[in-house]
């Protein structure tokens, strides 16, 4: 019998794959890996700490970055804890909508990410991901138009938004939600069925539903093992409960799974956008005496589905101006956990496509 | 079934249990003896059906530790119930959860990170997102935030994590 033996190797923390700075120690036998290891933290900026020192308005930039992609729904789910702990509220009807609106344009720039980098992963360079990153641009125009910044908006505030639309965002958002349906069709047509993907994406990276929960995994890759959790269903926010939109599941708990889920969840945006564009009030955009913010002592915890799972905001106050502990519950770094779960067994090649089809930011995993 | 029924059949079931539900709080609140957490989490777990464990986190309460559980329950819907745990800096050591909900590997691994509070019977208890020699935890009230000059930090790190190391 041949003499056998375990290789290690490091992958990152520079590596195209890793989309940031992040390092995999995998051990090998052969091609397929026995063992992985993530090391991060080099994307570490202490937010959590210098959180402490600052206002709670001040606070917001920062939520800008950390998953910088997904920019909005960080407003969004810091807000509402913010909004919770302060008993800021109601919350202007047209804020409430445009809060919605952003909130979704910004799962559809995530999920257009998240599919075009995965298919650059798995070496069709950037084809996909050029028709992915042309209808991102398109949102991020109007995210410019609304707060004039592309990826750091800071546009939801605690109380609201931070003022209201220019007149032209509107007209604008509808053409862009318009074209959303036939874009999907146009990556579904060409994708969903090619040879190659199936076959790099079928049945790698299997994760069954109750690891996946048990391992506190949220969001598409959660939906891809079959559970319908959705906190926009589950436990309502803002005025999720006034629209009409379906779960997506798949029940193939497998990275090509976790590609058509996040398919799915475009079309069923598109569908949030419609009705909320066609629905929108005109009025204020910010509560009444939201000036200085400066919570009774307590405590709350607010979450929200963003793009990439549970994303929640734990602060607790001490009754003065500066937040007390400023805890991000990180979507990114929960749902890594399950990584090495998927990998153990596969080949190295699949460690990229498993790795890209969770979908992470260093930035929130790093903080 | 709220929370607050949840929490009268745990004090019901576990006989003997010193957990007070937290009086004013937001969300549904149970502060639990340290040495009783892992019989509270296992009966959430098994009877009450938290099958998903959302946060864990720490505090700096200044004289005290503690550390704050989120959970939910994904099978019937439901949550958040907060557990707290709470105990004296000196001996900042709580039981380890990771095998009830291994969701908590990572968050407790970030815990003992910022705040120096240990979990007994972590499967990997390792810093997270600092160096193994970085000096104290940050999210201490005691830890002073200043900016520290590259080469102090890099005199804390091990010769295979130093960036750009002239070999």
């Amino acid at each position: 019998m041949l003499r056998t033996e375990t290789l290690s190797i490091n992958v990152g923390p520079q590596h195209p794959s890793t989309h940031g700075v992040f390092r995999m120690l995998l051990t090998l036998d052969g091609e397929r890996v026995v063992d992985l290891k993530p090391y991060f933290g080099y994307l570490h900026r202490g937010i959590e700490k210098t959180a402490e020192q600052r206002t709670y308005l001040q606070n917001v930039p920062f939520t800008d970055r950390l998953d910088y992609i997904c920019g909005m729904s960080n407003n969004l789910a810091y807000a509402l804890a913010v909004e919770k702990l302060a008993g800021i509220g109601p919350i202007p009807e047209r804020a409430e909508y445009l809060r919605v609106i952003m909130a979704e344009l910004t799962r559809v720039v995530n999920h257009c990410v998240a599919v075009g980098f995965l298919l650059n992963d798995l070496g069709a360079f950037f084809t996909p991901v050029l028709y992915c990153l042309r209808q991102r641009e398109y949102i991020l125009d109007l995210f410019e138009m609304a707060s004039g910044s592309r990826m750091t908006p800071s546009y939801i505030r605690p109380g609201g938004v931070a003022e209201d639309v220019p007149p032209e965002f509107i007209p604008a958002a509808k053409k862009v939600v318009a074209g959303l349906p036939a874009f999907v069709d146009e990556l579904d047509q060409l994708l969903t069925g090619n040879e190659i993907l199936m076959a790099r994406l079928q049945n790698v990276g299997v994760l069954p539903p109750e690891r996946a929960i048990a391992y506190g995994v949220t969001g598409p890759v959660l939906r891809a093992s079959g559970v319908a959790y959705d906190i926009r269903r589950a436990e309502p926010y803002s005025i999720y409960d006034r629209f009409d939109f379906d779960v997506v599941t798949e029940p193939g708990q497998d990275a090509y799974a976790r590609f058509l889920v996040r398919l799915g969840e475009m079309r069923q945006s598109a569908r949030i956008l419609e009705q909320a564009l066609a629905q929108i009030p005109e009025g204020p955009v910010m509560a009444e005496g939201v000036r200085r913010i400066r919570p009774p002592a307590g405590e709350a915890y607010a979450r929200i589905e963003a793009p990439k799972g549970e994303l929640g905001f734990y602060l607790i106050s001490d009754g003065s101006p500066n937040p007390y502990r400023f805890r991000v519950r990180p979507t990114s770094l929960i749902n890594l956990q399950a990584l090495r779960d998927m990998c153990v067994g596969h080949l190295v090649a699949d460690v990229v496509v498993i790795l890209g089809s969770i979908d992470l930011t260093m930035g929130e995993v790093d903080r | 079934m709220t929370e607050l029924d949840i929490i009268s059949r745990l004090q019901a079931a576990l006989p003997g249990l010193a957990a007070e539900p937290v009086e004013g709080a937001k969300d549904p609140t149970l502060r639990v003896p340290v040495g009783d957490l892992v019989r509270v989490a296992s009966w959430l777990r098994d009877e009450a059906g938290y099958d998903y464990l959302s946060n864990v986190t720490g505090v700096d309460r200044g004289e005290q530790f503690e550390v704050v559980y989120h959970l939910y329950s994904i099978a019937r819907g439901g949550g958040p119930l907060v557990l707290k745990v709470s105990g004296p800096w000196d001996q900042a050591t709580v039981p380890s959860l990771v095998s009830i909900w291994p969701a908590a590997e990572f968050q407790e691994r970030e815990v003992y990170d910022l705040l120096g509070i240990s979990f007994a019977g972590h499967p990997d208890l390792r810093r997270i997102l600092l160096w193994e020699g970085f000096p104290g935890h940050p999210l201490r009230k005691t830890f002073e935030n200043r900016t520290v000059p590259n080469a102090e930090m890099v005199a804390t790190m091990a010769d295979e994590e130093v960036p750009h190391a002239e070999n």
